[in-house]
């Protein structure tokens, strides 16, 4: 089922012409059906899934947290799926966060004595709706926050840019780490596989530039293009996160099928 | 009592002519001598506001905390004030530790057609008690009914006044004077505006603002700023007494403090090279000009087309990434196809 509360939702009424069953009931929609479904994505806001939460802990869902809210096991499927599929309810973090962290993370895995990494994603305006906008806050924290625990490092700042650029820009991010003597041979293959392992469920996920290195500082870039399913190509941000979380939901069901 | 605000920004926007190099003593005695001249809000901090020292816009000599403590311990009269750019600064990890440091008043900005992502912060600030101003960059790429309908979100928010901040250096008084009045007759808040020197034209378009119903006017001393720099807020105070305006300031101290503080600690002279002029011209952020000037030594091209292909992707403030990459294509495009002079487009 695709519930929203915006009778006028645009994305409602695509839904629906794809014979997928809609509700104008939000969270509602689930309390009033509660064995319409094992798997829910919560799509809505940060604030909205503090209190949608509870309600589908209740419900016995495994949920699919798309908000910055922080409220379940922070997820990034390269990294902690074999966790995070224990768990009823993961944080999908951020599209900064899912694009940039396992970058960090290979970084890190090949020099452990990194102190200071920081991340700039870059996402066009046209791709930030007002979830990203009315959270910018806890995005960023979030971001931030989420490098950190999945790498351990002692200090990470999160940049995001909404960028208004005509036409609009392809999601890109910097990933800088200071490092004093880098092996670039090890950071290569690193980073290499694992943007490899991306590509594997966010095809448009590449490579623009780096490792490169300069002034005790490491630079990578990579960009996403989307499938232009929805959104046009260029809101990649939107990829990276809805494929990462479908990954796990469809992970979810197929040891479900399997045990069952 | 004073007619027209003066928001005293040398040690926040000044902060990108020495790299955000501040250190202890400078921000003591700028503070104390800003409290001697009665100045009635200074903002400190880095460049790029809170949070935003960082390896993509330069990292800061001093935590923001740091240089908020210090000043906050030479004044009395003088408001403390911090500004914020949402997506750098978080309200946990920079903006509350700010209030703790005893900010007054908090300045959020945005890109001129992304206000809808300063209302986290803005209410924020002003659930604290601070005074809380919006700030709206790059409004030259905006015309003035869109301005006023971004400018309205902010007074949505709680903002007590909306600046427009001349990014680039581009606009001229006419313009000015245009989206001011319509500004300030159709909003319930205050109207500042924040210039750039690169076509020289900051002391006319402050001075346009006003005429226009501005009540706030943001400038640094001696103009210190990125690239050409900001308004000489010794000047621009000058202007407006001269012009009629009350304002309860010491113009007296206010000279020496460009004279005696930020003259020693100033690189070059603010003047406008031909890069500021150019990314006047080009309608492009004049914190870039460094970067630029970097990116065309290392790749071997002229520093104004970077800043004439940059203003015409329309890069905004925080892009600085960027840059390298269109000095490598510019690079690119040299060996191909030899090279084309652009600037006449921009005339």
């Amino acid at each position: 089922m695709f519930a929203g509360k915006n009778p006028d939702s645009f994305g409602i009424k695509i839904a629906k012409k794809m014979g997928v069953k809609t509700s104008y009931d939000s969270i509602n929609a689930f309390l009033n059906e509660p064995d319409l479904c094992e798997v829910v994505f919560d799509a809505t806001s940060a604030q909205a899934h503090i209190e949608h939460a509870p309600i589908l802990k209740k419900l016995g869902k495994f949920t699919i947290d798309m908000t910055p809210s922080r409220v379940g096991k922070m997820c990034i499927p390269i990294i902690n799926m074999e966790e995070c599929l224990k768990v009823k309810n993961i944080n999908m973090i951020s599209c900064g966060g899912q694009d940039t962290t396992p970058i960090v993370k290979a970084i890190v895995d090949v020099h452990p004595e990194t102190q200071y990494v920081e991340i700039v994603a870059h996402i066009a305006s046209k791709s930030a709706g007002m979830g990203t906008r009315d959270n910018i806050d806890e995005y960023t924290q979030t971001t931030c926050d989420g490098i950190r625990a999945f790498t351990n490092i002692p200090k990470a700042k999160a940049i995001i840019i909404l960028n208004p650029a005509e036409p609009p820009i392809i999601m890109h991010n910097t990933i800088f780490a200071q490092i004093k003597n880098p092996n670039l041979k090890l950071l290569k293959s690193g980073i290499f596989s694992v943007v490899n392992k991306i590509r594997q469920y966010v095809p448009g996920y590449r490579l623009t530039l780096g490792p490169i290195f300069e002034n005790g500082r490491l630079t990578v870039m990579n960009e996403v293009e989307g499938s232009g399913d929805y959104l046009p190509k260029y809101a990649g941000n939107l990829d990276i996160i809805n494929c990462a979380a479908i990954t796990v939901a469809e992970e979810y069901a197929k040891r479900k099928l399997k045990n069952s | 009592m004073n007619d027209i605000l003066i928001i005293d920004s040398t040690l926040r926007d000044g902060s990108h002519a020495i790299r955000h190099q501040f250190n202890a003593k400078t921000i003591r005695d700028y503070a104390k001598g800003a409290q001697k001249a009665r100045i009635p809000l200074l903002v400190v901090g880095h460049g790029n506001g809170l949070g935003a020292s960082s390896l993509q816009l330069g990292l800061s000599k001093l935590p923001d905390t740091t240089m908020l403590k210090i000043a906050k311990s030479q004044l009395k009269r003088t408001r403390l004030g911090a500004f914020l750019i949402p997506g750098f600064g978080t309200i946990k990890n920079d903006l509350a530790p700010a209030i703790k440091a005893g900010i007054d008043a908090l300045m959020v900005a945005s890109h001129c057609t992304e206000a809808n992502i300063t209302r986290q912060h803005i209410e924020y600030g002003v659930k604290e008690g601070l005074e809380v101003f919006g700030v709206l960059m790059m409004s030259h790429m905006l015309n003035g009914k869109e301005l006023l309908l971004q400018a309205k979100l902010m007074q949505i928010y709680g903002a007590r006044g909306v600046i427009l901040m001349d990014s680039a250096g581009a606009y001229l008084p006419e313009d000015v004077y245009k989206k001011v009045k319509l500004l300030s007759g159709s909003l319930k808040i205050d109207v500042g505006f924040h210039a750039h020197n690169n076509l020289g034209m900051t002391i006319a378009n402050s001075a346009a603002a006003v005429k226009a119903g501005a009540k706030i006017i943001d400038a640094t001393s001696r103009g210190l700023g990125a690239g050409a720099g900001n308004c000489q807020l010794e000047v621009i105070v000058a202007v407006l007494l001269k012009m009629g305006y009350k304002l309860d300031l010491d113009v007296y101290q206010l000279m020496n403090n460009s004279e005696k503080i930020i003259a020693k600690i100033m690189k070059r002279p603010q003047e406008i090279s031909s890069v500021s002029l150019t990314s006047g011209l080009a309608g492009v952020f004049s914190g870039f000009a460094p970067h630029v000037r970097g990116a065309a030594e290392r790749f071997g091209v002229d520093a104004r087309d970077i800043l004439i292909e940059l203003g015409r992707r329309k890069i905004v403030a925080g892009q600085e990434d960027i840059i390298v990459d269109v000095a490598a294509n510019l690079a690119q495009k040299k060996k191909t196809r030899g090279q084309d002079n652009s600037i006449e487009a921009l005339i």
